[in-house]
């Protein structure tokens, strides 16, 4: 029997047939993973945050090697000693406050509400660090990371990630030789809050002046660059009051 | 018997050389500009689509005698965006570092004109087989010439390959760089695709007249 595939009718019975097959099986997949992939998720922001700590298997100068997705979840129980949420200028304690969405939070701020901010505080060999989380936007899409400090606010570590930057040019953020460069600058001078900018001809690609608060860009990479800086400004400027109170009891 | 008729094997064959879907076809040009800055890329895009289209010929040519033909391009619209989402919700379950490379390249798999070139001129008349094979060819002949401009992109722009520096240290100047070489940063930005790829086209064309177009 052939099919006459040019009826309306057949057309339409069609796409309903195609669309609930594939609605069907697109449901079921994302319901029957969804379990493992929140897991993953919840690995991920962990490795990152204890990387961001300085927590992290690097062997060499160039690659970023998280702490294994089998390890992650204890040694984070045992190094980030508390997860604050902050709201109201009040920082309360909060179980599982890396899993917050900062983005729905911030764009909460954004718009004059209230939103609740999640604040790390990790020890290890006796050193406290401090370590928030940043979000904003880079050439394509989202930008994000976590930056952690230690009590004089000086930058310890920081890892960025993002969703879509351009492979080699803005996606770089996330690259040793990028990220490390923020290690040693300070998030404060003495005329106040000096977020670290990422910028052009500071003539210091090696970035050995870490009074400067400032990094060295990323070749082609502008947007990306600025969106990285406006994100740390952000965070620094939400954080603040925060970070008054760490500098109140040194 | 041979594994492959001479037919058969002409499917694969064709697309990688004198039918090459980027040099000759001139399709799928803005993946190919987009994500060569890194070797690693472009391995990973490579095999993405592949995947996708050697898969999604298959799919397309088992369903070409129902498929409607005032929605035909839709129907290949959805079969390879629910081939791509379905890839990439099991690595993210299963293999999450891999798939964290590849979401950059979800939206460009499914937009890759290569795929719909292909679904079209080929799998809708053709049995599934021969789309198979017809798929995996042009998605090897795709693959060379990404991997091709990525190796010279990222050698020449960054002085390393997937990532390991092979020229030396540009900043402390060890290796090539002792001797004056610098990284051509026109490398990495998305122009200098277009030029590698132009120089290919040439490089073909000049050993095989036959290909030249009539002017």
């Amino acid at each position: 029997m052939a099919l006459n595939t040019d009826k309306n009718s057949y057309t339409v019975l069609f796409s309903v047939i195609m669309v609930s097959v594939v609605g069907a099986i697109l449901a079921y997949l994302a319901t029957g993973l969804k379990d493992k992939i929140t897991e993953n998720q919840r690995f991920e922001k962990q490795q990152n945050i204890l990387y961001a700590m300085g927590v992290h298997n690097n062997t060499d100068e160039s690659s970023v090697n998280f702490i294994p997705t089998t390890e992650v979840d204890q040694r984070f129980g045992e190094l980030i000693k508390g997860q604050y949420v902050i709201q109201d200028g009040e920082a309360t304690p909060q179980e599982d406050a890396f899993m917050i969405d900062l983005k729905k939070e911030l764009d909460l701020i954004k718009s004059g509400k209230d939103g609740k901010l999640p604040l790390f505080i990790g020890e290890q060999e006796g050193k406290t660090y401090y370590i928030f989380p940043m979000y904003g936007k880079g050439l394509w899409d989202a930008i994000w990371g976590y930056m952690s400090v230690d009590e004089s606010l000086t930058i310890t570590g920081v890892y960025f990630d993002h969703k879509g930057e351009t492979p080699g040019l803005g996606a770089n953020i996330k690259m040793r030789f990028f990220m490390d460069d923020f290690i040693g600058e300070s998030i404060v001078s003495d005329t106040g809050y000096t977020p670290i900018e990422v910028v052009k001809g500071n003539n210091d690609p090696l970035n050995t002046d870490k009074s400067d608060a400032q990094v060295d860009a990323l070749a082609g990479a502008t947007i990306t660059g600025n969106g990285v800086s406006a994100m740390i400004k952000e965070s620094i400027r939400l954080y603040e009051p925060y970070f008054e109170k760490v500098r109140s009891l040194n | 018997m041979p594994l492959l008729s001479k037919k058969e094997s002409k499917l694969i064959l064709d697309p990688l050389a004198d039918n090459n879907p980027i040099t000759i076809q001139v399709l799928g040009i803005c993946s190919a500009l987009a994500i060569t800055a890194e070797l690693k890329a472009s391995v990973v895009m490579a095999v993405s689509v592949l995947f996708v289209l050697g898969l999604g010929n298959v799919v397309i040519s088992l369903m070409r005698n129902i498929i409607p033909s005032k929605i035909r391009i839709i129907v290949q619209l959805v079969v390879v965006a629910t081939l791509v989402i379905v890839v990439d919700q099991t690595l993210k379950a299963f293999a999450y570092e891999l798939s964290k490379t590849l979401s950059v390249f979800v939206g460009l798999i499914i937009t890759n004109c290569i795929i719909m070139g292909r679904f079209e001129a080929f799998a809708l008349g053709n049995g599934p087989w021969r789309s198979f094979l017809d798929g995996i060819g042009n998605a090897l002949g795709y693959g060379v010439i990404l991997i091709i401009v990525g190796f010279f992109r990222e050698l020449l722009g960054s002085g390393t390959l997937f990532g390991i520096p092979v020229l030396g240290d540009p900043i402390a100047k060890t290796g090539l760089y002792a001797y004056g070489y610098e990284n051509n940063g026109f490398m990495i930005i998305p122009p200098a695709a277009l030029i590698v790829v132009g120089i290919l086209i040439w490089i073909q064309r000049a050993k095989n007249p036959s290909l030249v177009e009539e002017a």
